[in-house]
Order: structure tokens, then sequence, then C-alpha cells
């Protein structure tokens, strides 16, 4: 009897098909299993690094696509998919989220949660992803539920309300899965939000805790506030951070303080806005932060992921922040290491006594509005980094575009967006443009760039064959040689890239995805 | 939503007038408009200049209040809160903006800035305007179609076009058809054989060009196989000196394209 269950379950792994058990063990230990893609970054540390090397600088140019999945959504296609044992897991606009035969692209399930009308999506019907634990695959809606479905059908297991979506609070992010907890950031910075983080049980959707991003009266930090403005200050926290299990921390990235483009009203620093969070991860107190922007007036969130790199005894946490600086911070001693300017940056020039930037007066928006760089989108945005520990290199889409910003008194209404200002293309400066950019975090020094014909919103991998792969808005997906920044491979895809690569395995087959325009795309050898 | 506007829509502004509103209708507008209508209202990057009197869509509170709650088809022009560049508004607000504009149009309609006539024979004849644009489907395809350039930007920004064409390249985004961010920039590449080809970029990315040279023709070049690939930001278009069209011509032709535009 034994033996008939034996050879049941050998015959099942052989089939590609079988179901394990995504455990917390596996996250941990992701790094074990490369031809899966097990959270948003590829693992907990936020390399989006693959040890795939079997497509290589040597055999890329014959790199063909292999399948690609229509997702018959418009608008921005942001998600990074997993992939657990030859399955697929993916969200599309409208929070559609599917689970394909990762090897064909066949779909095996599609859930869409059907939205109210009057949601508030401030940048578009946008999702970037799932995280999975157990049996179930788990995502944040546009109307503010946090979802847990099941792996293998897409049926709804739990549905909770995390807050009401008529405040302007929504989710974007892929959530992370930690332990027996699955953790979302908040988005809903252009509404005058009260940000927050939230962990979930992932078995019952009952919540664990919830970290305000904006300390409440008697909580240090609310005095970096004027008056009733930390109700509605903002401080959302809406990309997906990363995870030290040694000392069981998150690190977790808020964005802008609310209005996003108007300090009066708010005087003081408006912590935690634009800061990394460590938290603990069992109980969401804070252990330390490091805000980077103080009083931030231009929507230069810090939500990009903060990258933890180990580089011998030093354990670092790196992160190339909208701001246009590149900080590196120590995480044992929680001190700012170094900041340097990786784009066009005319908003500082000079470091307060920890090192961080200052802004200058050529910094600060006006009535009649003037010329800051980077513009209001950023050096950067959420566009995922990627760090190759072979190269030692860190790899990050650079955007060079400067705005005119201008600032106007907006009386907050609930609901309602809320940004007392505009920010518009400058004709002072050069055309935009941008690159893919290799910085060493040992000085914070360029190594090369390749430039984009304009800016790209792409993430960018990295992979053990030497390679690190991009997008670009022209829709070209590409190939660029990790150590020289020399493009080695190029497939158009059809529309402007907003997504993440990702690589993966399936039958000793490395393939490499993307999405583009309405489109998932896989890519593998001849 | 846009039922209950038009239900709530008046033909007549209410706040006519009234300083103060059209103050808040300025912080209305830079919320909402200045991204493509510039800060002032002059006009900007993709928006007309709404200080002229004579809007294009309707001049009327009611046609004015119609344009912005619900856009102009074929133009890049959205519905009210459509965009997700502006914070959207209602109706109240959108009278406020309308008292905003209304304080900083101009009083009466452009004066006839010369003689359009005289100026639609200097286009198609001596000043040979029309071998490169087109003004209602006649003329050149090289620069930009100039039908409706002469309602969505000032005189002064037309006159600096001709004068200085090099200050700001004209942008695809002029005309609502061509979507592209790409601005006329002069490419010129050398072929694998040694032909060098001088045009303007209809479009580009990292890996191929499409451009049009002086006789028209459309060339599709993969850039890793040219000689050379250079890109400038002097135009093709001659720097027009008073030597060559004179302040009267220049008024003249500004005029013609003035009195299409307004059409």
């Amino acid at each position: 009897m034994k033996g008939v269950v034996k050879i049941g379950c050998v015959w099942l792994l052989l089939a590609a098909g079988a179901f394990a058990q995504v455990t917390s063990t596996r996250l941990i230990n992701s790094g074990k299993e490369p031809q899966n893609w097990l959270t948003y970054s590829g693992d907990y540390a936020g390399h989006r690094f693959s040890a795939l090397d079997q497509i290589n600088r040597g055999n890329v140019k014959t790199l063909e696509a292999k399948w690609v999945y229509q997702t018959g959504a418009t608008g921005k296609f942001e998600t990074t998919p997993l992939v657990v044992d030859g399955i697929l897991y993916g969200t599309a606009p409208d929070n559609r989220v599917f689970a394909l035969d990762a090897r064909t692209g066949r779909p095996i399930w599609l859930y869409q949660r059907q939205l109210p009308a009057d949601i508030r999506p401030c940048c578009g019907r946008i999702n970037r992803g799932v995280a999975i634990l157990g049996d179930k695959v788990f995502f944040g809606t546009l109307d503010a539920h946090v979802m847990a479905l099941d792996a293998r059908t897409g049926s709804v297991i739990w549905d909770i309300t995390a807050v009401d979506y008529k405040l302007g609070y929504s989710f974007t992010l892929a959530p992370l899965a930690v332990k027996n907890l699955v953790i979302l950031g908040v988005s809903g910075g252009e509404y005058g939000i009260r940000g927050f983080i939230d962990a979930y049980e992932a078995d019952t959707g009952q919540r664990k805790w919830r970290f305000y991003t904006i300390p409440g009266p008697g909580e240090p930090g609310h005095e970096t506030w004027e008056g009733e403005s930390w109700k509605i200050g903002g401080a959302p926290a809406w990309i997906t951070g990363t995870y030290d299990p040694v000392s069981n921390q998150l690190f977790w990235p808020t964005g802008n303080p609310s209005p996003s483009n108007r300090g009066a009203g708010r005087a003081g620093d408006n912590l935690y806005s634009n800061t990394l969070l460590a938290l603990d991860a069992d109980s969401g107190k804070l252990n330390w932060h490091f805000q980077f922007t103080k009083h931030d007036e231009h929507d230069w969130d810090a939500t990009q992921v903060p990258v933890m790199i180990d580089d011998g005894d030093k354990k670092l946490i790196a992160q190339a922040n909208r701001d246009g600086f590149f900080y590196v911070i120590d995480r044992s001693n929680h001190k700012l290491l170094r900041a340097n300017a990786y784009a066009r940056i005319t908003w500082s020039d000079s470091k307060d006594a920890e090192g961080r930037p200052v802004g200058n007066k050529n910094g600060e928006p006006t009535p009649e509005g003037h010329t800051v760089c980077p513009g209001a989108l950023g050096a950067t945005n959420w566009m995922s980094p990627t760090f190759d520990s072979q190269t030692g290199l860190f790899y990050v889409t650079a955007r060079e575009e400067c705005d005119v910003f201008s600032t106007a008194p907006q009386p907050y209404e609930a609901g309602h967006a809320y940004y007392g200002s505009a920010y518009f293309p400058s004709d002072e400066t050069e055309p935009y443009w941008g690159a893919v950019r290799a910085i060493d975090p040992a000085n914070g020094h360029m190594k090369w760039q390749f430039q984009d014909t304009s800016p790209s919103w792409s993430g960018v991998l990295s992979t053990a064959g030497g390679l690190v792969f991009t997008g670009d808005s022209e829709g070209n997906f590409i190939a660029l040689d990790a150590t020289s920044g020399k493009s080695l491979w190029h497939f158009q895809t059809g529309a402007a890239v907003y997504a993440g690569p990702m690589a993966f395995a399936i039958d000793g087959k490395e393939y490499v995805a993307i999405a583009a325009g309405s489109s998932l795309y896989a890519f593998g050898l001849p | 939503m846009l039922l209950l506007n038009i239900a709530f829509a008046q033909d007549h502004n209410p706040y006519a007038g009234d300083p103060k509103i059209a103050k808040l209708g300025e912080f209305q507008f830079r919320l909402n408009c200045a991204f493509c209508h510039g800060l002032g209202a002059r006009g900007g990057g993709r928006g007309p200049d709404l200080t002229r009197a004579h809007k294009r869509h309707g001049d009327s509170d009611a046609d004015l209040f119609n344009t912005i709650n619900n856009g102009v088809p074929g133009t890049a022009m959205p519905a009210n809160g459509t965009t997700g560049q502006g914070v959207g508004m209602t109706n109240e607000e959108i009278w406020q903006v309308i008292t905003y504009l209304r304080s900083v149009q101009v009083k009466a309609p452009v004066k006839p800035l010369g003689d359009a006539a005289h100026g639609k024979q200097l286009f198609y004849g001596d000043a040979n305007c029309s071998g490169c644009h087109m003004v209602q489907g006649k003329g050149g395809r090289l620069g930009p179609n100039l039908t409706s350039v002469g309602g969505i930007r000032t005189v002064e920004y037309i006159v600096d076009s001709v004068r200085n064409p090099n200050r700001r390249l004209a942008q695809g985004l002029l005309e609502a058809t061509k979507e592209f961010p790409q601005e006329y920039e002069t490419v010129t590449v050398v072929t694998a054989e040694g032909k060098e080809i001088k045009g303007v970029a209809l479009n580009e990315d990292s890996f191929s060009v499409q451009m049009m040279d002086a006789s028209e023709q459309i060339y599709l070049f993969e850039k890793d196989k040219l000689r050379s690939f250079t890109k400038s930001r002097t135009s093709m278009m001659p720097a027009y000196g008073t030597s060559l069209l004179s302040d009267k011509d220049l008024q003249d032709i500004v005029a013609y394209l003035v009195s299409v535009g307004t059409k």
C-alpha cells in the first residue's frame, strides 16, 4: 500500500503539475529552487536575481517567444508573476488573477473581482501581483479588500475589507507572505489618506497587526505634523517590502506626504512619509526608521524596493530613490553610509550631519511654478531594481526628466484627489530620456548605462547567465550584458513595458517572462 | 455621474465677474488644466492658449462648461476627471474655472493682424511654407500640419517658431492624431553603402528609426546596420529672418493661419 502511494507521488511530480504546499521555509530558502519564483522580488532580499544560467551571454541572441497569454485587459499591465512547480500566477488590470500552465501559457483558472464604479485608483486600474503561501494565493484589490484564493481553483477562500475605499484607499502592490502572515501596504497618497501596513493571518484573513505610517497623538513622530494634518497626511506604502529572516524584520518603504506638492499646512518632517521602516514581522512594532526626503513637496515617494545586500561582514540596505539619490544604509546600526546622485538633480546641493541630502531653495515649488529635476515621476519610480551578487552591481531604471512644479491651496475633501499642485513638463530642459544604470553599492559610482530613447517604466532582472533584462516605453524587451551594458538581444512586444521581468524553469528549460500591453510573454531558447 | 452633471449644469455662469471666485478658479485650473494648457492658460505642451476670446469649441458659458465637463471628441481634451492627471471638478468648480478664464482672456476678438488673403498667397507661394507644411489637406508633409495652429497657439508662439525654429522643436502632440512623444528632430544617417540621408524623425526606439527626408520619402532603418546615426535639435526648418520674410509678410501669414485655425 505504501509503495503504491509512493509511486503515485513520483508520477505526480514528474507530470510537473503536482501541487506542493508553499511553506514559509520554502520562501526563506527560495534560492534553493531557482526554477520557481516565489515572491514579488524573487527572494526576500529584494534582489530580483535568477540563479538560472541556461540562457546566457553566449546564446541569448537566439531567444524566442514561447507563448503569449492575452489577458483581455486594457491599461497598464504591471504584474510580476509567480511560478510554483510549473504553474504561473499573475494579476492583470481590473483585479484579474490568473493561473497558467507555465510551459504553454494555457489558463488553468481566472478570477476577476467585480469592482464598484467609484473606486479611486490614482494611476490606473493596476495591480502588481500575488503572494503565495500554503495552498492559497493572496492579493489586494482596488476597493481595498484583501483576498485569498485557492491556488488550485481560484475559488475565494476569504475576503476581508481592510478599509473604506471611498476615502481614497486601495491596494495595488503584491503582498508579501512571511511565516503565517500576509503583509500589504496601502495605496492612496493622492487622496489624503492615513497610510498603513497590515498583516493578516494566512489561514483565516484575521488581521494580526496594523502599523500606521503616520504616528497618532502621543506616539513618537506625531510632533512632525502641523495641527490635524496627520489625519490626512498620506504616507502610503504601496510597494512590496523585503524581509530579513535572521532579525525577523520587514523593511518596508513609504510614500509621499499629502497633499503631495504643497507643504503649507503640514509643517515638519512629516514622519514616516518617504521613510524606510524596519518593523518586527510578528508584531508590526517599529524597530527603527530612516527618512529619505523630509517634508517632501515633489511627490517623491520612497516606494522603491529596499534591497538587502550582504557584503562580507557588512549588512547593508540599498535603495535607488525617486528623489535621485542612491542610498546605502548599514542595517546593523541603521546609519546612512552614503547617498550619491544617480540621475540629474537640482533640488539639493548639501547634506545634513547624517549625510542625507538637504533641499535647496531651487527645489521648492512656487505659485508661479519653476523647474526642478528630477520631475514629479522621479529619477526612478516603483519599477524594481536588481542586485547581482556575481557582478556585485545594483541595476536600476533611471529617468532623466525635469518638471515645472507649481502649488495651489486645495481644501481637503474626503475621497477626493488631493495634490495641492500641478506639475507639467518643462520646456527649459532637454527632451526626457532614460537609462538602465549599473551602480556599485560599495561607492555609489555608475559603472555603465544603457540609454533608452524615452524614460522607461520597466523593472530589471539579473541572471546567473550574465544578463540583465529590461523593457522600454517603445515596447522592446531587451537583454543586456551585465558587465558591459551592451545590448545582446531584443524583442518588440508591441506596447510600453510597465512591469518587472522574472525567470523560471520547467522540465529543465529556462524561461524569461515580461508583461507588456495586455499580454504576458514567455521567452526561451529554441 | 455624467447625467447628474448635465442635470445641474446651467447655461450661465453664476459667478461671472467675481474676482474672488476667479482666484479659486485659478487654483482649480492649476490642479486640473495647467498640465496641458500651461500656467496662466496661455497654452502648453499639448493644449491651446485659452486667453483668446474666441474658443474653438464655442465661446458661450454653456459651451465652455460642456467642453470642460465632457471633453472634445477627436482631440486630446478629456472629459472632467477622467485623465488621472487632474483631480476632477464639481460643477461649482468648473464654473470657478470658467470665471478664471474670463478674467484672463483678451477683451475683444483678436484684431486682424494682417492681410490673411495675402498671407495665404505667401504661404503657398513666395514664402514656400507649403513646401513642408500642410493646411487643410494641401501642402507638404515634412513639418507639422498647421491647420489648427492658429487656433491653439499664441501669435507670439507662431512668430517665434518662424523666426527661431530651433528654440523649441514642434511636438507631435500638437496634432491630436499623432500620439508619439516625438518631436520634429533632425536625423542624419549614413547607410552601410555610404549614402547620407537627412530628414525628420517620425518615430524612434533604441534599435530602429523611421524618418522622412525633404522629398517626403519614408526610410526605415535598423540602427545597428547604419554606418552612423546622429540626431540634432537644429530644425530642418530654416530660420526666417527679416531679410527672408518681412515683419509685415509674417503678420499676413499669421493672419492666414489664425483665420483658418479659428474657423
